[in-house]
């Protein structure tokens, strides 16, 4: 939905880049001489040094890239100089709005066992990366969701009313009752509505990233561990690097894709480490530390702006939901796993620490405000439930964008 | 046209007709009665050890029994050897299973859904199908390409395609499209066992839905040919073809049928390529009229194939109507329930349909 906007306001901009392409792929052949071979090795496919010792280069020949934090697990800052200066109310902003995702995650997970929607997806462990990001771009910035990307529309201010709306397939929902629950979509937020097919939003996200350059605003794609692995995903890296795209493809590496673990996805260092191997500025951030990931998001979009080129950010969490209410992950990992990171390290609680220190929150106003919310969700809820469903006409529109006569 | 008419009835039939929904499986009530999933499970069984080369592969497969449960306990019986999750990529997965066949072994390749096969249809249409063409018989791709086909409940376009058509478009394809347990288990053994490439689209909702099976059906050497289709009940007045979860459907328009005099022929189609004419043909001639049901879209979808095949055969001259199509509508899958419900086939439109092919009220 979005994606059209933004196809239209930057199409303008198109025929520039494609010139831009290709002069820079004409100025970069530069080794060959007519004459002769210089000493170092000259093969176009690299630009490296000679050696004459055999060895494997091997995970273990660099080490693993570290984890970027700002506080530790209990709140406390580690080096003043890393600390956002944040003022106190987006502070607040920041945690009252992971808050309020819990609490949307609450109900509606809870609506799906009770059979009131077909499925959800609850973000419960990731509120730091959707909260810290969100909050390091601005709303004209293009965001290309996988699916739990709930909390980043909370930021731009999707109301209630609209994710209760969407969940409920109804006639106020801005989707027209045509896509699964949790499949956002808004035009005015710039938030692509979401697809299913895993990594189809990576390219894309590329490609919107093209159509923007030079224009001051940055695409940001969310993907998982699990979707790193599809083929799309190598697309979007190689591409977004050669073509030199505004993007930053951050990675919400939570530990699990569905039940398979990351043993079983992949056996380098993490998502991170491919990132150098494509050629590209990458970032490795704990996702539990909304002040890290707030810190390198806005490093990401600094330099992707300035630079014009694409940043990789790989913040790892831990995943305290069921993959969706279609899996029971006590299936594939210990409730005994869960509760451990539930308690020792987690996104909200972390950033409440921090701010109770700070003096700026307290337990009477985390009390109040949670009720407030739970009432203000609720009214929401039972409002969406009670509205109409879609027209069935409606069924039959935007199929094409001029109706055909055989559906009229 | 006929099938925009019968869509639009059903639009506004939809909530009577969903209240009426059952199963008949009354007559054969005394055979023992077993889940679709338990009878794919079973085959699956049977076929790993009967056959040292069969495996599986796929997302989940192996320590969380599968998306939906069809492989359960095999990775606990077969091992890590047999049964194989994978990273997530469709077309990486697929791509190894088709080598896997090419070097001989008899990989069972399952996806989450057809949807996501999608990304792997590459793998499936350029490679598995076209190989031992290509190299001039010398490679044959013995694979099985299982998993969820069509529409489901509450999850929308990406979720909810009926791909049978585009799979049968395909030469060097078979592919099959089961309806109830017996189909499961006797042809997804067939399929394991053929030595060509095998789509084997199955039907979510259908997966817990129990099916009396036969003696015949419960031994370990039951199958059931490909290419062949079943009378699933015997008729004079009119023909219906169907294939998968539509069969069910047409059953349950052909008892209403029955109640006004008017005896219908249902054929389940059991495998989509080959297509069994002979049995349509020879039912058609019989009964000189033909309705085509199925979920999928109307453009170029089985319907179409059939009713194009009886018109360039000498069975068009035993039809006293001319033959239509009942199908989903020609728009993606809504997700809004009383949406999704009016965009498939109900027994109500096949009902209809019937009425008019046969002038009756």
């Amino acid at each position: 939905m979005a994606f059209n906007k933004c196809v239209r306001l930057f199409t303008s901009s198109l025929k520039t880049n494609i010139y831009r392409v290709s002069t820079k792929t004409r100025t970069t052949r530069s080794h060959f001489s007519a004459q002769s071979l210089t000493e170092g090795p000259t093969f176009p496919g690299a630009q490296t040094t000679w050696t004459e010792k055999l060895e494997f280069v091997s995970k273990a020949t660099y080490p693993p890239i570290p984890a970027y934090r700002v506080m530790d697990r209990n709140g406390d800052v580690i080096n003043k100089s890393e600390e956002p200066q944040l003022d106190k109310s987006f502070l607040l902003k920041m945690y009252k709005d992971m808050r309020l995702l819990n609490t949307i995650d609450k109900v509606l997970y809870e609506s799906q066992r009770q059979g009131r929607i077909s499925f959800y997806m609850t973000n419960y462990g990731e509120e730091a990366m959707h909260i810290g990001s969100a909050a390091a771009l601005t709303n004209s910035d293009v965001v290309f969701g996988q699916y739990r990307e709930a909390g980043v529309l909370v930021w731009r201010g999707f109301t209630l009313q609209q994710f209760v709306d969407q969940c409920y397939g109804n006639r106020d929902d801005l989707g027209k009752g045509r896509q699964m629950p949790v499949h956002y979509g808004s035009r005015d937020l710039n938030f692509v509505t979401i697809s299913s097919p895993l990594s189809t939003q990576m390219p894309q996200a590329v490609g919107a990233a093209y159509a923007l350059k030079g224009t001051g605003r940055v695409v940001i794609c969310y993907y998982g561990d699990g979707a790193a692995s599809e083929g799309d995903a190598h697309a979007a890296f190689n591409f977004a690097a050669t073509l030199e795209c505004p993007v930053i493809l951050f990675c919400r590496n939570n530990g699990y894709a569905i039940s398979t673990p990351i043993r079983d996805q992949y056996r380098g260092d993490g998502i991170a480490a491919r990132g150098p191997g494509y050629g590209i500025n990458t970032l490795r951030v704990d996702g539990n530390d909304v002040l890290a990931v707030y810190n390198a998001t806005k490093l990401a979009k600094k330099y992707c702006i300035e630079e014009q080129k694409p940043v990789v950010i790989e913040a790892l969490g831990y995943r305290l939901g069921h993959h969706s209410t279609s899996d029971d992950s006590t299936a594939y990992r210990s409730q005994e796993e869960v509760d451990t990171w539930a308690a020792s390290d987690n996104p909200p609680n972390k950033l409440k620490l921090y701010l109770m220190k700070k003096g700026w929150w307290s337990e009477e106003e985390e009390k109040k405000f949670l009720q407030q919310a739970r009432k203000d969700f609720m009214n929401a809820f039972s409002a969406g439930e009670k509205k109409l469903k879609p027209k069935w006409t409606e069924t039959f529109e935007d199929v094409y964008k001029n109706m055909p006569p055989h559906i009229k | 046209m006929a099938t925009v008419k019968n869509t639009s009835n059903l639009l506004s039939l939809v909530g009577k007709s969903l209240n009426r929904r059952s199963f008949s499986v009354s007559k054969v009530a005394a055979a023992k009665q077993m889940t679709v999933r338990d009878a794919l499970n079973s085959a699956l069984d049977e076929e790993m050890s009967r056959d040292e080369r069969v495996f599986i592969i796929g997302e989940e497969v192996a320590q969380y029994d599968g998306a939906y449960k069809v492989t359960r306990g095999l990775w606990k019986k077969y091992g890590d050897k047999r049964v194989i999750d994978t990273p997530i990529t469709e077309m990486g997965f697929t791509g190894i299973a088709v080598g896997a066949a090419m070097a001989g072994l008899r990989p069972v390749c399952e996806y989450m859904t057809f949807n996501f096969a999608m990304q792997a249809i590459d793998q499936i249409v350029n490679s598995a199908a076209k190989t031992f063409y290509m190299s001039a018989g010398l490679v044959n791709v013995p694979v099985v390409f299982r998993g969820p086909n069509g529409a489901a409940a509450g999850v929308a376009a990406q979720h909810s395609q009926c791909y049978g058509a585009w799979y049968a478009h395909v030469p060097g394809l078979k592919v099959i499209s089961p309806y109830n347990s017996e189909d499961c288990k006797g042809l997804l053994k067939a399929a394991i066992r053929d030595p060509d490439p095998v789509v084997f689209l199955e039907n979510e909702l259908l997966y817990g839905v129990q099916y009396p099976m036969s003696d015949q059906a419960l031994a370990n050497d039951f199958i059931l040919p490909i290419g062949k289709a079943k009378i699933e009940r015997p008729g004079k007045h009119i023909t219906i073809v169907a294939h998968s979860k539509a069969v069910e459907t047409s059953l349950q328009a052909a008892n209403e049928l029955s109640s006004k005099g008017i005896e219908a022929e249902v054929i389940n189609l059991r495998s989509l390529r080959p297509l069994d004419m002979n049995t349509i043909n020879a039912s058609v001639a019989k009964t000189n009229h033909l309705i085509s049901v199925e979920q999928g879209w109307p453009t170029a979808g089985m319907g179409a194939e059939i009713l194009a095949r009886i018109m360039e055969s000498e069975t068009f001259f035993h039809l006293d109507q001319p033959a239509v199509r009942v199908t989903g509508v020609d728009v993606p899958m809504p997700y809004t329930k009383s949406l999704e419900a009016a965009a498939l086939p109900a027994p109500k439109d096949v009902l209809e349909a019937a009425k008019k092919l046969l002038k009756v009220k």
